[in-house]
């Protein structure tokens, strides 16, 4: 009977910076120091999570011209951090959130090739298409790419990333020290690729690493991105965490892959999940509250409307209602996540709806949108709500976001896995050299059909 | 007293002789292997030495190789330098880390924040070297640029090279690039100051507002100021401008002296006046460039085994080994005896460049080592906290800092 259960796929986000973490909680260590990513990957560990996850963000956010000041800034960079983390690690995944704006297909497939060698075969990438000029003026191409530009550079790089990480043959070094033939004539396959975007031809530096292609996650959510995860992704990160919600999302993105001519079980989709644990659901639900009354503080909730409307609030009540004021939409100071998407003014239409329908202050209203956690209630609540949504098909697991650094998942690994287990829905322990492809239960990519001919 | 240097051993694949990857004691099958680059880099660390550097390039075929007629009875692919840098970088424990980077195709932002991320991860013991150029093999691989540095003119001067001479002032923007942004952040930048809500405060932490000839980075670096402040910058030369560039942006350079006669303009009096000669033009700041030697080494216990050894790898590959770098090919003593004069003619630390992985790494560690710690010609560890601590070199401070106090 137990066979039919499907199983849950747990990713431990490691939530450095931005608001979800509480830094102002006595026991909040550092977000960069080594110590806090090896507490953090080892209960990823202990909690037999598929792999750990780092989000990423090039360009520190700015407030009114000036840098961030009220949550946790600076975090370190991605490949360096999970090669290292990979070293003090034996089963976990390590998977980057890494931009295809502004790096090169060549130097991003031989690091994450080099992930994959180094960690024994964990490695995934998380192929994000952001970003605008602001981030832009950080790197050598500079400015703005459209937003349908970006996700044609997105699907021209996952293609030559993966041409290149195919160009190697298994056992692609020969290296006969009696006959003194190192490689192979016809290896590696040389990389022509002209598009619009790029025009390489190129002989790639890496043999093939264990999991052939290292795992590709997505995170994206407009049509484009949703073509783009159902073509190349072989894990979705979203944000669709309330049940009917991420069903409706699920059935969405699947139903894309037969298009591709892709299996239901080739892709996964984990969406970003945070939580609140308790003796009781009173409890928990108390918790739930302390802790979004730090994640948003009274500054906190004044700079989120202010980015939205992109002018000073300081004045307002962060405990009264909505400001009336008209936004500045031709500001430069409106910058970073808060208004990332959609039009300014749809957005603000929004929030007054939302306020009124519900009678919330600012900060109410931003609690609302940006610390209502997930899952708030016993071990046994969360662990049973857990595995409905993967159950019922609206999702095959979560991506564990936890509030605190560098001890926010320790309570979920202790308290909420283990109940998991009894699910029967959650392994037990790692397979023995298991790759994250065979931790995530993908399936194996197809060597390119001219080394299988080979 | 002998003057006392700091030995750094240079990490290349499966050595520095091409042909090595066929000897016995070779493991060609496990180059992209975590084993191997774990195994190599706790030998160097346990002997004491003071640092390592990671060979890389960004192609299949070596720097200038044709990239028609690739010889495939030559070691081919590798790993990411900084990678395996950060990987090895919590399973060792004093021993700098310097990887390879090229400077043509990467981002100075990416690589800025790698190797401070390199320096949190080694808990203070992180470098880089930087290479300038792109080679034609590599500009296949990115695409992205026509021009580049195919060959060093028939002169072997780089003057001569308008495309060479553009490769440097553009890794040259580079270091500047890497060391704004290591200095982007003050120490005291975090404040968490509960009582005002601010994490940092935004006056100790500094948009760079870079403009060059070939990027501009605007921002800060997203990585709060590391363990050393400024990770240690390294460059390899060989004459004038190269030199330039390290007299102007690099705390370590690595020369390659050759013994009196040798090779003109190699001399090492020579290449010391000409580092002097650029330090007065360009360099600002208190700490003297530090000049390493490089040696290409290949030990074994008596003088015929090693010829021997030297002679069938010669024989493998086709041609007598050549080398940028002086070589020894002899017993322990002959390489203490050669670091012992680099180190008599005033170098600050020698690099040795191993002809043969593991087995070259392994004599250094065994036999080389005890035998310059016994004649007190190795610098010996001090139980520093950071490479820079080891290697005598300030913590510097930021320059926003400095700014502050000047105003
Ligand atoms: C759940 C989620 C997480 C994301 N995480 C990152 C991130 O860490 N770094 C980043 O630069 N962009 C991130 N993005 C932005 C996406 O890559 C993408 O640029 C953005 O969502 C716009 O694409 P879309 O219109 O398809 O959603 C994320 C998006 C989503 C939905």
């Amino acid at each position: 009977m137990s066979r039919s259960i499907r199983q849950i796929h747990l990713a431990a986000h490691f939530p450095g910076v931005n608001s979800t973490t509480v830094w102002t909680d006595p026991t909040a260590g550092s977000q960069i120091d080594f110590a806090s990513f090896e507490h953090f990957a080892a209960t990823a560990e202990r909690g037999l999570f598929d792999y750990v996850f780092l989000a990423e963000g090039l360009r520190l956010r700015e407030h009114k011209g000036r840098i961030h000041e009220l949550d946790v800034l600076g975090r370190p960079n991605t490949l360096s951090i999970l090669a290292a983390v990979a070293a003090i690690t034996e089963h976990v995944g390590v998977v980057g959130t890494l931009n295809t704006t502004f790096n090169e297909p060549y130097e991003l497939a031989r690091q994450l090739a080099t992930l994959d060698h180094l960690s024994g075969g964990r490695a995934g990438w998380n192929a994000v298409t952001s970003s605008d000029a602001f981030h832009g003026a950080n790197f050598r191409r500079g400015g703005y790419l459209d937003h349908a530009d970006r996700y044609e550079r997105a699907r021209e790089f996952a293609q030559l990333a993966k041409e290149l990480w195919d160009s190697w043959p298994e056992d692609g070094v020969r290296a006969d020290a009696a006959t003194g033939v190192f490689l192979d004539d016809g290896v590696p396959t040389r990389v022509r690729h002209r598009g619009a975007q790029f025009d390489v031809d190129a002989l790639f530096d890496v043999p093939r690493s264990p999991q052939g292609r290292p795992v590709i996650v997505q995170a994206g959510d407009s049509a484009d991105g949703r073509a783009f995860g159902a073509e190349h992704a072989e894990v979705i990160f979203s944000l669709h965490q309330e049940f009917e919600d991420a069903r409706e999302f699920y059935d969405d993105v699947k139903g894309r892959l037969a298009h591709y001519g892709r299996q239901e079980d080739s892709l996964k989709i984990l969406p970003a999940a945070t939580f609140a644990i308790g003796d009781t659901d009173e409890e928990a639900r108390e918790r739930s509250r302390e802790i979004a009354l730090q994640q948003v503080r009274p500054e906190v909730a004044l700079t989120y409307v202010e980015q939205v409307w992109g002018r000073d609030l300081s004045g307002y009540d962060p405990d009264g209602p909505l400001p009336d004021v008209e936004p500045d939409t031709g500001s430069e100071t409106a910058r970073g996540w808060a208004n990332r998407h959609a039009a300014v003014r749809a957005r603000i239409a929004k929030l007054r709806e939302l306020s009124e329908a519900e009678g919330l202050s600012i900060r109410e209203l931003v609690i609302r949108l940006t610390a209502q956690h997930t899952f708030v209630g016993t071990p046994a609540r969360i662990a049973a709500e857990i595995d409905r949504f993967v159950q019922e098909r609206a999702t095959d697991g979560f991506t564990i976001v936890g509030h605190l650094t560098p001890h926010g998942l320790d309570e979920f690994a202790e308290r909420v896995v283990p109940l998991l287990q009894e699910r029967g829905s959650y392994r037990r322990s790692y397979d023995e050299g298991a790759t994250l492809r065979d931790l995530l239960g993908l399936p194996v990519p197809h060597p390119a059909p001219a080394l299988a001919a080979r | 007293m002998t003057e006392q240097v700091h030995i750094a051993i240079a990490f290349e694949r499966t050595g520095w002789h091409p042909a090595a990857w066929r000897e016995s004691t070779a493991r060609p099958h496990e180059l992209a292997s975590p084993a191997y680059w774990r195994d190599l880099l706790r030998t160097a660390d346990d002997s004491g030495v003071a640092l390592a550097t990671i060979e890389d390039a960004l192609s299949l075929t070596d720097r200038f190789e044709p990239l028609e007629g690739l010889r495939r009875d030559r070691v081919r692919g590798r790993l990411d330098a900084v990678l395996i840098a950060s990987f090895v970088a919590p399973l060792t424990r004093r021993i700098g880390l310097v990887p390879t980077v090229t400077t043509a195709h990467t981002e100075p932002f990416h690589v800025a924040t790698g190797i401070q991320t390199l320096d949190f991860a080694s808990r203070g013991r992180a470098g880089v070297r930087l290479v300038a150029g792109a080679s034609a093999a590599e500009r296949a691989n990115f695409g992205r640029r026509a021009a580049g540095v195919d060959a060093i003119p028939a002169s072997g001067r780089v003057e001569d090279s308008p495309e060479i001479l553009a490769a440097f002032r553009e890794a040259s923007e580079f270091a500047d690039v890497l060391s704004r942004l290591w200095d982007s952040w003050q120490d005291d930048a975090i404040i968490r100051d509960a009582a005002t809500g601010r994490f940092l405060d935004a006056d100790r932490v500094h948009n760079i507002e870079f403009e060059g000839e070939f990027f501009a980075v605007t921002g800060a670096s997203i990585v709060p100021r590391s363990p050393q402040g400024r990770p240690l910058l390294t460059v390899l030369a060989h004459q004038t401008v190269p030199y330039r560039l390290a007299a102007a942006h690099a705390d370590l350079v690595f020369t390659t002296p050759h013994e009196a006669g040798g090779r003109p303009g190699f001399e090492l009096d020579a290449i010391r006046a000409e580092l002097d000669a650029a330090a007065d033009d360009l360099r600002t700041g208190d700490e003297r460039l530090r000049v390493y030697a490089d040696l290409l080494v290949l030990i074994e216990d008596t003088e015929p085994a090693a010829r021997s050894a030297a002679e069938r790898l010669d024989e493998w590959d086709g041609a007598p080994l050549t080398s940028d770098a002086r070589i020894v090919v002899g017993t322990p003593g002959d390489v203490a005896d050669a670091v012992r004069e680099l180190a008599a003619a005033g170098v600050d630390g020698v690099r040795l460049r191993p002809a043969r992985l593991p087995a070259d790494v392994v004599a250094i560690a065994e036999k080389v080592v005890p035998l310059l710690r016994s004649t007190r010609t190795l610098r010996e560890d001090d139980g520093a906290g950071t490479l820079r601590a080891r290697l005598d070199l300030a913590r510097p401070e930021s320059r926003y800092v400095r700014e502050k106090v000047a105003l």
